[in-house]
């Protein structure tokens, strides 16, 4: 997984409350691998018209916003469903940092584990920062994780993440690294679940048939 | 996010949920949770890719459990499905579980269907279990006392490589639902109307225990609605204390302990609730008697009124942020500001889905469309195959087709708008799904959420409509 640490780069505000993960990567597109490129498909449905014209008044259409590497949002962003491909979309496409009032649960643990900084402002810094941004569009954010700042103009602001979050991005850390190195409490704990909780095993006679030839 | 120790010993249900599963605590508080039961489905193959990226294999093959819902076809040959790319999707799973000796409930066995629905209904799913599924509606599980929550397909291969999970506590939320609910109210009704009050993301980074009275007079059916529609409040997981009740639904399922194991369950089951001095981080109370017929109007679960209601004006709206969201919400659903909600034409109905197509669903809609005709064309994808052999048993199928509704396989179906049954661009349908997601059913298309007996009232009249009158006089 790619660190994060530092990143100034245009952002484009997309102040829509509720941008739940349908609208980031639509469903027709979860058949794809990511290899096909999801971030062709990225907000798909809000990027493009019915007739796969572009629409013009979307923000990330417009010329100074269309090679963002950061969106501003609105509260909630990434509910609903848990598609990790909604961030591998975001990703591809090219944004590593989301900034926004509040987001999915889900979401958000997708986004640190693809590198992606999901960063809490109040909803007020979101709409100051966003109005920045309208009226300036080729201003440049810089996010700074490390002391959890967003520069904007001459104006800083900070910003909310969960402080293990933020030393997984820092460090590029993966999971299942560190959950290896667990290995003996991990079997510690089956041995003594076994006795303490033996209605959690399924009973016997339902052990998996052979699997067919 | 870090919730803070409970001062008390006492304990809430969620906390010994937790605490039953906790493996490491590292002092910055990051958990590792060992999990009883892991489901996995089409979708889940992003998850199997990195584990053959890796060379990895599965940790627990016993404890994991294949489940085709997604792209399933509903409609057609399921053996032979017409589709090469959902055929593709299907094959898939069938081929990533028999690698790695995971059990499957494929499209050949009996037992198939919505994997929040099998879960229980094989009492895979049991009180003080921790499961996982990367699927958000995992909620579900909840109802019957189970930690259970959906995870991305990142987590998944951790899951399925070392059977753990590492996980922040979340806060603690206790919605007491206290008093009886009028006729013709149901469980979505409960859901749509918490929702309503707190926001799509009012339960965002909390555990949510369902209490009071109303909940515990639920069946098991009606929890599970319940706590599926959890995660569009945005809460973590949501929860049902295990009671009587619960342990009567599970006795004699195939998983579930068998005999004298059943009974010591039932014991250590039985401690599964919130000690009497327990403090949650934050409380809702609601009266049921308040608590009406409702549907959505929108395009989030939040946008949710009572079926007498109007839907909101715009230009009465105040601030402008919400009026331009109002606008936009409207224009999408092609509704006229202040509009009645009962005057709304529906193109279509959809009973099925996670949330709602347990036999208990099929009945209610079945008692307001017995001896009626549909004013518009629908279908009906019972949860699993086996709610749908009940269904056929207790001649419910008939009801639906006689109203002229059309009687499918069990799936996900038109809930996702991935296996071919799709609501058409514009057109509008009485659903009883979770998500009214601009585009959720199909590209264009147009939700609004409700009961089943508020869908079976929308396709008898043409039109969203009060369920009430439609039953009053008639055996629920």
């Amino acid at each position: 997984m790619d660190k994060f640490t530092r990143l100034t780069a245009a952002a484009c505000p997309l102040m829509v409350e509720n941008l739940n993960t349908d609208q980031i990567l639509p469903a027709r597109f979860l058949k794809w691998p990511r290899s096909q490129g999801l971030g062709q498909a990225l907000l798909r449905d809000m990027r493009f018209d019915a007739e796969d014209r572009e629409a013009v008044d979307f923000p990330l259409n417009r010329p100074e916003w269309r090679k963002a590497h950061i969106l501003v949002g609105a509260r909630n962003f990434g509910c609903g469903s848990s598609r990790e491909a909604a961030v591998y979309a975001l990703y591809d496409y090219g944004i590593r940092c989301v900034i926004a009032p509040s987001f999915g649960d889900i979401f958000a643990g997708n986004a640190v584990q693809n590198g992606l900084l999901a960063a809490i402002v109040s909803d007020d810094d979101a709409e100051v920062i966003a109005a920045a941004l309208i009226h300036a569009p080729t201003l440049p954010l810089t996010i700074d994780l490390e002391q959890q700042t967003i520069l904007c103009g001459n104006r800083t602001y900070t910003f909310a993440i969960d402080p293990v979050r933020r030393l997984r991005l820092l460090n590029g850390w993966d999971d299942l690294d560190l959950t290896q190195s667990y290995a003996a409490d991990i079997a510690a704990f089956k041995t003594k679940d076994g006795i303490r909780r033996p209605w959690a095993a399924l009973p016997r006679a339902t052990a998996p048939r052979p699997s067919k030839e | 996010m870090q919730a803070t120790e409970s001062r008390s010993a006492e304990r809430t249900l969620f906390d010994k949920l937790w605490t039953a599963h906790e493996i490491v605590r590292r002092d910055d508080g990051d958990c590792l949770l060992f999990v009883d039961r892991h489901y996995v489905h089409e979708g889940s193959f992003h998850a199997f890719n990195r584990l053959a990226e890796r060379s990895a294999t599965v940790a627990e093959p016993g404890l994991t459990f294949g489940v085709a819902d997604h792209y399933v076809p509903t409609r057609g040959s399921r053996s032979a499905i017409a589709n090469p790319e959902v055929a593709r999707m299907v094959r898939q799973l069938a081929d990533n579980t028999a690698r790695h000796g995971i059990r499957l409930f494929g499209l050949d066995d009996p037992r198939q269907g919505i994997v929040h629905v099998v879960g229980p209904e094989q009492g895979l799913t049991l009180p003080g279990l921790l499961i996982v599924c990367g699927d958000s509606h995992t909620s579900t599980h909840g109802a019957l006392g189970a930690f259970a929550f959906g995870i991305g397909a990142s987590e998944v291969a951790h899951v399925l490589t070392t059977q753990t999970i590492w996980q922040r506590k979340p806060k603690r939320m206790r919605i007491a639902v206290n008093g009886s609910p009028g006729p013709g109210i149901a469980a979505k009704d409960i859901a749509l109307s918490i929702i309503a009050r707190i926001g799509a993301d009012g339960a965002t980074g909390h555990a949510i225990e369902f209490a009071g009275t109303a909940i515990r007079a639920l069946s098991v059916e009606g929890r599970l609605t319940l706590c599926n529609m959890s995660i569009e409040a945005g809460a973590r997981c949501g929860l049902v204390a295990p009671d009587a009740t619960t342990f009567a639904y599970l006795k004699g399922r195939p998983f579930a302990p068998q005999g004298a194991d059943f009974d010591r369950a039932v014991e250590d089951w039985s401690g599964f609730a919130s000690d009497a001095g327990a403090t949650f981080d934050s409380e809702v109370q609601i009266d049921a008697a308040d608590i009406a017929p409702i549907v959505t109007w929108g395009t989030s679960p939040e946008d949710a009124l009572p079926i007498d209601a109007r839907v909101p004006d715009p230009a009465q709206e105040p601030d402008e942020a919400r009026a331009r969201y109002l606008r936009e919400a409207l224009d999408y659903m092609g509704i006229a500001p202040g509009k009645r909600l009962a005057d709304i034409a529906v193109d279509r109905v959809f009973i099925g889905s996670c949330t709602n197509s347990r036999i208990e669903d099929l009945r209610a809609a079945a008692a307001v469309l017995a001896g009626r005709v549909s004013k518009v064309p629908g279908l009906v994808s019972p949860g699993s195959s086996l709610v749908k052999q009940q269904a056929e048993a207790e001649g419910l199928d008939r009801i639906f087709r006689d109203a002229g509704l059309e009687w499918a396989e069990s799936g996900c179906s038109m809930c996702v708008g991935i296996n071919g049954d799709l609501v058409g661009a514009g057109e509008r349908c009485a659903s009883t799904t979770n998500r009214n997601f601009r585009g959720r059913q199909g590209p264009g298309a147009r939700t609004h959420l409700m009961s089943p007996a508020m869908v079976a009232a929308a396709a008898v009249s043409g039109h969203l409509a009060d369920v009430r009158p439609l039953i009053a006089g008639r055996k629920a």
